[in-house]
């Protein structure tokens, strides 16, 4: 699951606790995938809380992008 | 009774003459459902035991009590096929000394039967046993309790343990027979409320699949086995406990009908499945060391043509009489292959021990054709990857990998290649099923491995195959 918060710079937050083999081994990339979705949606100011499961790169980027969407109320398939 | 030998716990440990540094011993045919390991370690416990080395046949996530037995220094010392849940987790971490002896079914037997593996105490419990230690995993009574069926990977401890204790759930009348552990063998009979769960024996590894994408693969290995060049009267097989592996059976089974070929054994841990076909007339004879369910454990009890077997006629290496020589075909899970077909069935791949060998490294060795069937990817854990996190079972041993992708044939195979390629089955290069899993999901960050040796993997014939570093976090 991805949550979206107000903040300042880039923040992700990456809690892998339910399989801690994802964030330690994809901890880096799932980071760097989110960072790269919110970048590409122009939001440089956000405090990500991001649950991990083990998802792929393209299911982490459609939640990304879900929860920009919903935070800003800016509907990128839309717009 | 005059020589009655039932005494209580306690009796049975100090008759034993059991010391501290002692190896004691135990079978898991209850699987999860297992209540005598935590028993009889909470006993030795409370009696002041120390320094004891437990030589399982394998543990499960039921022993986790053991991690707090590690911390007093009652047990400083761990042989078994295989590790999960906490505990193993714990020793991952490097919660033992010694590093943890994993033996496969076949190498553990070998290892009793010659003397490497030197047990002095065995508790093995039975679902019946007499005042004399004629024992079984059936139920012999009105009174049974539990049933485990099959006991062949205590019959080695039977037979080699300097000291052996039966722990019963049901105590019947002189002669328990047709007998699996032989009153011969046996020094002491406890009798207790309950050894074992019998409805967790199929809970586990195990599991029925509904899954599509393991009725996928479930279907490509039984097109394996069919163009092999194996699948023709006689022939003989063993399915793992993945649900893939079990869903192939069904598979076989309707080739079997239609094409009139009859298979003269089924080998190994037996399931419901093996036990349908042996009914309906499509399999000879069952040879089963460890019943994987209720239906096999209660075929077993009346059926003369389910025959129980012990670890070492089983899967020795180091017996030539052993049944996996005789084996055509087994189909195999994997956590990870590699790229020069060894396969990994012990350690995830986050470094953490989650599995057992069981009978892996034995089948893969002496059957005619092994089949390896994984998934690629399990959620974002690749399954086809450079190279194993832990080494079980060599790629030589390995003939063909299953995939959802499509299947690798082991280049020392080539007429297996050929046949499969001309059954028009998708045959691909082992390295191509590597680099598709990379691309999926990226190349995953080294495990952060610390320098203490936590366990030590056998192969079958005694030696060390690779060893496990415990994993810092």
């Amino acid at each position: 699951m991805v949550t979206i918060g107000p903040g300042e710079g880039l923040q992700v937050d990456l809690q892998s606790s339910v399989a801690a083999q994802f964030g330690r081994q994809f901890g880096r990339q799932i980071k760097a995938v989110i960072t790269e979705t919110l970048e590409g949606l122009g939001i440089h100011d956000a405090h990500v809380e991001a649950v991990d499961k083990g998802a792929l790169d393209c299911t982490i980027r459609a939640r990304v992008t879900a929860a920009a969407v919903r935070a800003t109320g800016k509907d990128v398939w839309k717009d | 009774m005059r020589n009655s030998k039932v005494v209580t716990l306690e009796e049975a440990i100090r008759r034993s003459g059991l010391k501290d540094g002692m190896t004691i011993s135990f079978h898991h045919h209850f699987r999860g459902g297992d209540k005598v390991v935590n028993m009889v370690v909470d006993k030795l416990a409370q009696m002041g035991f120390k320094d004891l080395k437990l030589a399982a046949s394998s543990l499960s996530d039921v022993h986790k009590p053991l991690i707090e037995h590690i911390k007093n220094g009652v047990i400083t010392g761990i042989s078994t096929s295989g590790l999960r849940g906490e505990l193993a987790d714990a020793i991952s971490h490097g919660l033992l000394k010694e590093p943890v002896v994993f033996r496969s079914h076949g190498g553990r037997g070998s290892a009793i039967a010659n003397g490497e593996l030197k047990i002095d105490v065995a508790f093995l419990g039975a679902s019946a046993c007499d005042e004399l230690g004629n024992a079984c995993g059936v139920p012999r009574s009105e009174n049974a309790k539990s049933i485990c069926g099959s006991l062949g990977y205590a019959l080695p401890d039977a037979r080699y343990a300097a000291h052996v204790v039966v722990i019963t759930d049901d105590l019947v009348a002189y002669p328990n027979m047709p007998q699996s552990i032989s009153a011969a063998d046996v020094e002491s009979v406890v009798v207790v409320d309950s050894v074992g769960d019998s409805s967790k024996i199929a809970a586990g590894a195990i599991r029925d699949s509904k899954n599509p994408r393991d009725i996928l693969l479930a279907k490509q290995a039984a097109k394996v086995i069919i163009n092999s060049g194996y699948f023709k009267e006689g022939f003989s097989i063993q399915t793992g406990t993945g649900g893939a592996s079990l869903a192939a059976v069904k598979y076989i089974r309707e080739e079997m009908i239609s094409r009139g070929i009859k298979a003269s054994f089924a080998l190994g841990g037996i399931t419901a499945h093996m036990v349908k076909l042996h009914e309906e007339g499509l399999i000879g004879k069952l040879i089963d060391v460890q019943s994987f369910d209720k239906v096999a454990a209660e075929s077993i009890a009346k059926d003369p043509l389910h025959q129980e077997v012990s670890a070492v006629e089983y899967a020795s290496g180091q017996h030539l009489g052993s049944a996996t020589h005789a084996l055509d075909m087994v189909i195999l899970s994997a956590l990870e292959v590699d790229t020069d077909f060894n396969v990994n069935v012990l350690v995830g791949s986050d470094g953490i021990i989650r599995g057992a060998i069981g009978g892996h490294q034995d089948t893969a060795a002496d059957s005619a054709l092994s089949i390896i069937v994984c998934p690629l990817l399990r959620g974002r854990i690749p399954c086809v990857v450079p190279k194993v996190t832990t080494l079980i079972t060599p790629g030589k041993s390995v003939d063909v990998v299953v995939t959802e992708y499509g299947i690798a044939v082991n280049p020392a195979r080539p007429e297996i290649k050929e046949k499969l390629q001309a059954a028009g089955l998708n045959i691909v290069d082992i390295k191509s099923l590597a680099e598709k899993a990379s691309s999926i999901i990226g190349t995953p960050d080294a495990l952060p491995f610390g320098d203490k040796v936590v366990g030590i993997v056998m192969n079958r014939d005694g030696s060390v195959l690779d060893r496990i570093y415990n994993i810092c976090d």
